[in-house]
Order: C-alpha cells, then structure tokens, then sequence
C-alpha cells in the first residue's frame, strides 16, 4: 500500500479536512467578514465530498492506513447522503444565520468538521479510528449546539449535550478497552476473529450503548428533546440530519462488521432499542406543542424504524437501512427548512399554532410540508411509505414479526401528532402572517419535497438496486 | 352481421349512448339538446326494434324465427363461470325489446311536454335513457350475471327516478324504500346465481386432464363453451337431464335429480334455485310480501310511473320466469310458489285498489294485481299467457299511466280523486283515453265466438290466462282460477270507480283549479292517442302469434314446455261458463261501481268517512306498512342501537379508540414527567439503561 492509494481511497475526508484547515487560516486573519464567503465555499466542497463519496461506491473495498480506515459500498453510500445532505443544510441556513447573529467564519467550518468526523467514522475499519470520528463529530456537535452563547437556551443545550456526550462516550471507550481486552485487537476484522468470551460481549453492550447515545435512540434518547428545542434551528436541522443517518449506518457497520458473528448476541438487544425508540418517539411526541421538540420525538421514532433493518442483519437489513434513512433525512432537511420559515416580525416562532391558516398564507409552503409531513409519517404514495415497506419487509424476512407489529403500532400513534401539523396548516384558521421566506430555505424545502414525491417514489426501485450490494455482494 | 344484427346493436346502444351524452354533456348541450338527442335515439332504437319484431309475427320469418346471439366481448372468464357481453335474440327478448323501446319512446316524447317546467329536465332524460339501456341489458343478456347487470341497472334507475323530486321528503324515501325491498328480491336472486354455479359442474369422467370440459359432453349440452352461469348451458343440461356433480360433491348426478340438504330436509337443486331466482322476481315485480315499495314508487314523476312502474321494469320478473321456464317446467314446488304468490297478489292489490283516492296508486295496486296474473300464469305453466299478458298490459297500462298524468298535468298537480269530478267537458280526450285503457285492463270484449276476434287488449290476454288456470290440473290451479275471478270483479270495480270519481258527477275541485283545467297539448296526446292503439288491436292482431295456432313458430323454443304441459292447448275444451265469467265479472264491477258512484253519488264517501274496520283494513292497505315498519325497521333500528351503543360504543370505541387515544394521553403525560430537565436525571437514565441492558444479556446468558 502505497501513500498515494491510501490518501486515493480517503480522498471525500483529505478534500474536507484540507479544506477545513486552510479556510481555519483564511478566517483567523480575515475574520467575520469571510464568513459569507466561506459558508458558500463550503457548501460546495460538501457537495464536491458528496460526489467523491458516490463515485466510491461502485469501487471495489478497499482497506487504507493499515486497517484503521477502509470503504464499502455501504458507508461510501451513507458518505455521500451524509454530505450532501449536509451541504444543503449549510446552504438553507443562511438567512437564520445572518439574523440570529451567528454570522462568524467558525459555523461552516465546524459543520465541515462534524461532516469530516461522520466521514471517518463510517471510514473506520478499527476501533481507534471509530473513537476518532465520533468524537470529532460530538466536540463540532457541542459547539455548534452552544452556538449562541449569549442565548441561555443554546448555553444550556450545549451544556447538557457536552456532558451526556462526553457519559456516552466513556460508555464507549469503555466498551472499546474491554472488547481489545478479550479480542486481542482493534481491528474489526480481527475482533470478528476473536474466540467467544463474556468479557467481549460486554464490551460489546457497552460499545451499543455508546453508538445508541450518538444515534439517540432510546433509552439514550434523553438529552435529543432539550437539544434541539433549545439549539439554533440551523444547527438543529443539521443534527437532525447528516450525523443521524451517520450514526445508524455506524451503528450497523460496527455490528455488522466487528460483530457479525455474535448477531444472537446483539440482534434482540438492537431489536428492544427499536421496539422502545418507536414507542418513545410516537407517544413522547403527543403531547407536544413545540415543533422543534416534536420533531425530536419524531426522530427518535424513525431511529426506531432504520434500527429493525439493523436488527434484522447484514443479510436484510443492509439496503433497507439506507433506502429508510436516505429517504427520512431528506424529508427531514425539507421540515426543517420549513422551521427556519417560521418567523414572524423577525422573531423566531416555534409552536405548532404558529402554523395556523399557513395553507391560506402560503399555499406552496403548506403543500410541501403537508407532503414532507405525509411521507415522514410513512403515507402511500409517498416516498416515506417506501421506506417503511423496506424496513418493515426486511424485519418480516428476519422473524421478527413482533418488531414489525410494534413498529406498526407505533406508525398509528405517531399519525396522531403528524395530523395535528397537517390540522393546523389547513384547518385552523389563519394567524398573523409569516415573514417571507429565504431564498435558500425556499430552494431546500422545494428540492426535499420534489425529491420526496414524485422522484424517489418512481426512482425507488433504483435505489433499493443501488443499496442491495450487500445482498448481492 | 346482417340486418338483424345491426337493428339490434341499434336497440341496445342507442339509448346508451343516449343516456352517456345527456348525462355527461348536458351543460353543453342544454335541455332542449338533451331532450332531442335521447328522444331521437330512443326512437330510433323503438325502430330498429320494430324492425327485429314485426316480421317474427307476419313476416316469412314467423316459421323458424331465427335464434341467435350475438357476442361483443367476454367479460368474466373464470374456470367454470363464463360471462360475455351478448344480445341474444330470440324471440323473448324481440318481444322485451319491442316492448320497452316503443314504450320508452313513447314515454320520452310525452315527457318532453309533462316535464316543461322543470329546471332539471336534461337529467330526468338522461334517467329514463339510462334505465332503457339498462333493460335492454337485462332482456338481451344470454347469461344470469349480464341478466344481473341489466337488473341492478334498473333499480338504480328506478332509484334515481323515484327520488328525481329530490327536495321532497316523501319522495327520497320512496326511493330508499323502493331499493331496499329491491335488495331483499335481489339477494334471493343472488343467492340463486350462486346455488346455479354450484350445482352446474361437469362431471370428473368428462373433464378432460387439463381441467376443461371435454367434447362430448359440451355435445351433450348442445354448447361450444361451458359455462355455468349461461342459460343454454344450463337449459341443454335440463333438457338432456345430464350428469352433473355439484362442487364437493363425490359422485355425478342428473341434474334433475340433484338434492341438497337444507333445513335438515333434503331439497332438490332446481327447487332451490327456482325458488330463490323467484325471490330476486317477487322483489322486482312487486309480489306479495314484497310489494310495498311500487305503490309508493309513485313519488316519482308520472312518465317515469308508466314507464318503469307499469309497463317494463317491474314485468323483468315475470321476464325473468319465462326466460328460466327450463327450470320451472322441472319443478314442482318452487312453481307452485309461483302459482300461489301469483294468485294472492292478484286478489289482494285488487282489494286495496278500492280503497284508495290518490289516482295513481290505484293504477300502481292495479299494476301489481295484474303481475300477480302473469306470475300465475307462468306458473301454472303458460309462459306464452303471462308473455301475452305482459305485452298487452305494456300498452294499456302505460295509457292509464299517462292519462292519469295529463289530468294531474291540467289540475296543477292535484292527485287526489276526491278533489276531482265532473272533467269530462273539461278534458274529453283524456277521458276517452282513460276510457279506452279502463276498457283493456277489464278485458272488455265479445267471448265464446270461435274465429272473430273482437275485443280490447286485456280481453285477450286475461282471459287466456283464467281460462288456462280453469284447464290447468294443478292442486293450486282452482285457487287461482276463483282467485283471478273475484279480482276481475274488483279490477272493473276500482278502474271505474276511478272514471266515475275523476270525470264525473258534480266537481269537488276547487273553482280556480277546475275552471283552468284543459286537455293536455298536443305532444303529450300523440303518445295517448298511440299507446290507445295498442290498447284496443294489440290483443287481437297478436293473439295467434303469442299463444294461438302460430305460437309453436313464433315462441320458437324460446320458450321452453315440458312433454306434458299441454294447458295451453287444453284451455280451449273448458265449458262456456267459464269462457262468459270474465265478462259477467267486469259487468257485475262495473254495475256495483256506478251504483256506488253514479246513481248514489256521495255513498263512497260516506263509507268512507264512517271508517268502518273493512274500509280502514283496505285503505290502509292491510296493515303491511305498519306490520313491516314494526317488525323490521323497529326490529332493526332495535338491534342496530344494541350494536351502536354496547356493541360499538361502550366494546369497541371504549376499548379501543377512546381507551387507546386515553391511554396514548396518559403513556405521553408520563414520558414527558420522565423529562425533568435536570442533567443529573438524565444521565442516571443513560446509566440504569446500560446496567439494564448489560444484566439483560448477562442472564440471558446464564438462561441460555
């Protein structure tokens, strides 16, 4: 292994993280005021990454840096949704930063950061570089939750998710030490090798409570409600987004990859963290009337739904994982976007009734929603039911009728939260109107919503060919 | 595709491209449009219907009329049960489609003037196009299931007909009315498709490996194709009595000798489908029982009552009889059925025709008294008779209908006879109208003279009918026979009791209304003045054709007579007594009617108003509007609020959407008390949840 194939085959990360140093350079002597400039640079090098990523895909896997970092189909794929999404989350954000006074050269280049740190952890072949990726993701994600340090919602957000972060990530560590402990290695491959032992599989418990925490599914859940309520909305479309279909690919790919051979082990441990993150995520969310916590809830919930395809194994549930994911970040991008259109006199407004009347306000506005919202909900024939029917096939195909049973259940329960939005666009009537919506979150809402319905649903078969290498390989 | 083809595809289609056009157009085309377009299709379709059934009676065709079907596409294809899309003619449905075209025309021209003032006309044209279609569908079909179509197909339209006055209450739930008892007919008639599919397999030994009915046993039949929901499958099956075996059933049986257990008795499998194909016809042409929906039917404008009411939809019943007469020749009980029900309906709708003042439902209860002559007719065996029957009373019936129109027309709406009298010098030509179709329906004409055929329509065919229940030997033949005469009696009785009250004495109608009365304009009389020649010739000109020397030739086997029914043949040896009882049963309810009506005027009423128990238990029809409304729609609106408010309510809305959605409330109050807020509860939760999960695998290990 030559140098050159190495940096060749980490070439999406070595792009960001060049970047990201050189544009830290740029804005230590340019300041603030290259901030625009650099927001926008940016999000192209996030898409340029996106496009690398992608191209890997078809590549054959390849093992860099002696095994701590190696592709597959499966996280060169996650990679590449991963930054695109993440751009199109910079490029809507835009407006909400210039007025909320978070105007300053740190915010794109942390979300290249938290890009690069998702980039490696779904990069890693190894549990050092595994640890490396999630916290460089986590320390951006801190930040960027405190991001208005002036404000005491960010403050306290960030604080809380700086603490429990830092509880999740000893619970891996932790986990990672006993796991070379009884394995003798780091290395995934050579883990999979390890003899059976109980030290192992404890280090494996707590390794899935770690991953559990960054992918907040529940009962590691808890901090995801106060975060993004109290985040800026910007950050919190990003969270909501990139790293969270990072950190279930991830959480797949460590199983997957590292633990394969002990899936009895771990199957009805992911199976009991999906089944309670579904009913979590559609009862928590009822009572609701925030929308950024109710988007939280709902989150949660979908974790749910992507964890039965990791629950249901490498054999069924690989494409399933990313066809629901791709499908749910996308829509979620859209949804957001529709949070960062909610201002009014300039302020932010967060609750569900300030969506009242909106179908008579803004009449594209509210279909896009209305649709995002359907197809979040998991509604024919929107992609979201696509997305469901995968998940939901692949737990069928793994016995676990009870999971799907519950992930039905749940879907019931959580249309009644998903209703009151659709009620409140266009059942109520109409409050004071909004403000006029960004440019870039009127792009975003629109691309999330076309790419919601009608693109996925008549592309659909062609994702789920471009997600079955796992299958097929 | 000859001549006849063409006619009869004209006959089938033009009133549904009719009823399309009108219906999906009549914003563009407006009303006058729409009232041209169906009326000038419905007449065309009247035409070519002439064309297929005025040869058949004189033509060179009447020897060997030619039978055949013609096929326009396959519609179910499912192992046994094949259904296409066909017209088939032969004579039955020649003379159905005669029938129903003329008379629609008729009907539709006459309401191009009746409907004048209504807003919606356009609609009420695509309607009655609609309904024509519809049973043109049901006669032409070659199969139960189009059959079927072409039944549902007219209820429907009797529906939309009946409630076209949408704004009243009355007449909406006529309409409800009218199509639920239809549903109790119709699911007999379902249920008897069902049975027939069953029963009509081909046997194992026939079946060739592939599971298609082999050759032999088609030739058997005398079919190309099996399919058992066909009617010359079923009816070569009879004919042939050949080997069939019922699904599930372990040997093969001929058809005539098929049982099944129901009701622990065993029951042979004609009986059953009989009786319940009987069922689906009682529901439709009124019977006994079910006949509570055609009196109040008339809610519906006049022409629809005429057309749907009278002349065509509500005789697809006795249609349907004649078209399955293989299956009735074969049975026994299910015929008797018939014969009985017949019977009953003719006598008992003629009791309540004396007692009723609202002029059309006195024609309604007569309506239905003479499909009761028909039923028994058919079920004593002459199909011929009840076909005849139907035929004549098509026009005479449809003549009542539309005069009694013309004078609600010139008295604004007034339906009501005691708030009539005296119209004779206001409206002559409707009276003589009227005249004319009272004379028919009594079956007025000069009896007992061999060769001279000398009467009104009704003569003709009515008396053919008595006399063939005299001639019959069926056990319920005498019944029916005393039955029919005692409600000639009455039929003469109410039809000029009607006469007397509308046209003459003294008026009772109020000055305004009596002194505007007037003739109806031109365009409604022509149809009369039409429909009144078929009320005087239709029974004459064609009684050799339907049930006289040439009827052989002209049924055609169409109609099919076991060995040994020979009643119709038979009729002609019955004494003279019973050839003069008819005329003295109309003379005698003509006589009683002007006694009652003319020399004592005012004596109806007084009876009347005296409310005695017989006049109440008339007027009100014998109580089976009460007696349903307390059996069954208490009876059900009881169990419905059982199920609502126990069974619905308190079981399954308690339990399960309230008590779910109380629970979801509740589970969520909880997660979000969960949700403190203080950091070090959260991260107490992380721990307890990594302990828990770690002590979950941890046992499950020491389990395992």
């Amino acid at each position: 292994m030559t140098l050159i194939s190495d940096l060749q085959i980490a070439a999406p990360e070595i792009l960001l993280s060049g970047f990201a140093l050189v544009a830290l350079l740029v804005g230590a002597f340019a300041g603030d005021g290259s901030s625009r400039f650099l927001r926008a640079f940016s999000t192209v090098v996030l898409a340029l990454a996106s496009l690398l990523a992608f191209r890997q895909v078809a590549l054959p896997p390849e093992a860099a840096f002696g095994g701590l970092y190696q592709t597959s189909e499966f996280t060169s794929f996650a990679k590449g949704v991963v930054y695109a999404i993440g751009a199109g989350a910079l490029f809507m954000s835009g407006g909400a930063v210039r007025r909320d006074g978070m105007e300053r050269y740190e915010f794109p280049l942390l979300m290249i950061f938290a890009s690069f740190g998702a980039g490696v952890m779904l990069s890693a072949g190894d549990l050092m570089s595994l640890y490396m990726g999630v916290e460089c993701l986590s320390l951006s994600s801190y930040v960027l939750a405190a991001f208005l340090r002036d404000d005491l919602r960010s403050s306290e957000a960030g604080l809380k998710y700086f603490v429990l972060g830092a509880l999740a990530s000893g619970l891996l560590l932790y986990g990672a030490s006993l796991v070379y402990g009884f394995a003798g290695s780091t290395r995934f491959d050579q883990i999979a090798d390890a003899p059976y032992s109980i030290g192992l599989v404890f280090g494996l418990v707590l390794m899935i409570c770690g991953l559990a925490f960054k992918a907040s599914a529940a009962p590691f859940h808890i901090w995801t409600p106060d975060v993004y309520e109290g985040g800026p909305s910007p950050v919190v479309a990003f969270f909501a987004t990139a790293p969270k279909i990072a950190a279930v690919v991830v959480f797949a790919n460590v199983l997957f990859s590292a633990f394969g051979v002990m899936e009895d082990q771990w199957a009805l441990i992911v199976a009991v963290l999906a089944a309670a993150s579904m009913l979590i995520g559609a009862f928590g969310a009822l009572n609701q009337n925030n929308i950024k916590r109710l988007l939280a809830y709902s989150s949660i919930g979908n974790v749910g739904f992507a964890l039965i395809g990791v629950a249901a194994g490498e054999t069924f549930g690989t494409s399933s994982i990313l066809v629901y994911m791709t499908i749910y970040v996308v829509a979620t991008l859209g949804l957001f976007g529709g949070v960062l259109a909610m201002r009014r006199d300039g302020k932010n407004v967060e609750l569900i009734s300030d969506l009242n009347g909106l179908s008579r306000m803004k009449p594209a506005l509210a279909i896009a929603l209305t649709a995002l919202v359907f197809s979040v909900a998991g509604i024919p024939p929107l992609a979201g039911f696509f997305g469901k029917l995968m998940v939901f096939r692949a737990g069928l195909q793994a016995d676990l009728l009870w999971l799907v049973i519950v992930g039905v259940i749940s879907s019931v329960v959580s249309l009644g939260y998903y209703l009151r939005i659709i009620w409140a666009i266009w059942g109520k009537e109409p409050a004071a109107a909004l403000d006029p919506v960004d440019f870039g979150v009127g792009v975003t809402v629109v691309a999330s919503t076309v790419i919601t319905f009608p693109v996925l649903v008549i592309w659909i078969g062609g994702l789920i060919n471009a997600t079955s290498f796992a299958a097929a390989g | 595709m000859g001549w006849q083809e063409i006619a009869a595809l004209i006959v089938v289609f033009a009133p549904g491209v009719a009823a399309a056009v009108a219906g999906l157009g009549q914003r563009v085309l407006g009303d006058r449009g729409a009232m041209a377009i169906t009326t000038g299709l419905v007449l065309a379709a009247a035409g070519a219907a002439a064309s297929l059934f005025f040869p058949l009676v004189f033509g060179t065709h009447a020897e060997g009329a030619h039978h055949e079907t013609l096929v326009l596409a396959t519609w179910i294809d499912v192992g046994p049960i094949v259904a296409d899309w066909a017209i088939r003619m032969d004579t039955l449905s020649i003379v159905m489609m005669f029938v129903v075209t003329s008379v629609s025309a008729l009907v539709h021209i006459y309401s191009i003037s009746y409907m004048e003032e209504d807003p919606h006309r356009a609609r009420f044209f695509a309607y009655l196009s609609l309904f024509t279609f519809a049973m043109l569908m049901l006669v032409t079909a070659d199969n139960f299931i189009q059959l079927f179509f072409g039944w549902e197909g007219v209820g429907l339209a009797s529906y939309l007909l009946i409630g076209f006055w949408y704004k009243k209450p009355s007449a909406n739930s006529a309409a409800i009315k009218a199509f639920v008892v239809n549903r109790v007919g119709d699911f007999g008639f379902a249920l008897g498709i069902m049975a027939l599919a069953f029963m009509l397999r081909a046997p194992d030994q026939f079946l060739n490996p592939d599971g298609s009915v082999g050759a032999d046993y088609l030739a058997l039949l005398g079919v190309d194709k099996f399919s058992s929901v066909k009617f010359d499958t079923l009816f070569g099956a009879i004919r042939a009595d050949a080997l069939v075996q019922p699904f599930g059933a372990a040997t093969a049986v001929p058809i005539q000798s098929v049982t099944f257990e129901f009701l622990g008795q065993y029951v042979y499998g004609l009986e059953i489908v009989g009786f319940l194909l009987f069922i689906g016809a009682m529901g439709k042409s009124a019977q006994f029982l079910l006949h509570t929906w055609l009196p109040d039917a008339m809610e519906g404008p006049t022409p629809v009552s005429a057309l749907i009411h009278a002349a065509t939809m509500v005789t697809a019943g006795v249609f349907l009889v004649c078209r399955c007469s293989p299956v009735y020749e074969h049975t026994v009980v299910a015929a008797d059925i018939i014969t009985v029900i017949g019977a009953v309906t003719c006598f008992f709708a003629a009791t309540i025709g004396l007692a009723q003042n609202d002029i059309k439902r006195v024609i309604a209860y007569s309506t239905c008294s003479q499909l009761g002559y028909m039923f028994f007719a058919a079920g004593l065996g002459a199909y011929e008779a009840a076909m005849f029957h139907l035929f004549t009373h098509a026009f005479f019936k449809a003549l009542l209908f539309l005069s009694a129109g013309a004078v609600i027309h010139g008295l604004h709406h007034e339906q009501d006879m005691r708030n009539m009298g005296g119209l004779r010098t206001k409206m002559p030509i409707t009276w003589g109208m009227m005249v004319i179709g009272t004379l028919a329906l009594t079956g007025v004409g000069l009896p007992a003279v061999e060769g001279l055929h000398l009467g009104f329509a009704g003569f003709f065919s009515k008396d053919a009918i008595i006399e063939t229940a005299y001639a019959s030997h069926d056990t319920f033949a005498p019944l029916a026979f005393w039955l029919s005469i005692g409600a000639a009696v009455l039929t003469s009785f109410y039809s000029w009791r009607l006469i007397l009250m509308t046209f003459h004495g003294r008026t009772r109608a109020d000055h305004h209304t009596f002194d505007h009365a007037h003739d109806a304009p031109v365009v409604m009389l022509i149809p009369l003045g039409l429909l009144a020649v078929g009320a005087v010739f239709a029974g004459g000109v064609f009684y050799d054709a339907f049930v006289e020397h040439h009827n052989e030739a002209f049924w055609a086997g169409s109609i099919y007579r076991g060995e040994d029914n020979h009643v119709l043949h038979e009729r002609h040896y019955v004494p003279l007594w019973v050839l003069l009882a008819p005329a003295a049963a109309w003379v005698s309810g003509l006589l009683a009617a002007l006694y009652f009506y003319g020399l004592r005027a005012g004596l109806g009423a007084r009876i009347a108003a005296s409310g005695g128990p017989l006049h109440s238990f008339l007027s009100r029809k014998w109580y089976f509007d009460e007696l349903y409304n307390f059996v069954f729609v208490r009876g059900a609106a009881l169990l419905g609020d059982l199920f609502w408010k126990v069974g619905d309510r308190a079981v399954i809305d308690g339990l399960g959407p309230d008590g779910l959605t109380a629970a979801a409330k509740a589970g969520a109050g909880g997660l979000s008390r969960l949700h403190t807020g203080y950091l070090f509860h959260y991260a107490l939760v992380i721990l307890l949840s990594a302990v828990a999960i770690g002590a979950f695998i941890l046992f499950g290990q020491g389990r395992g």
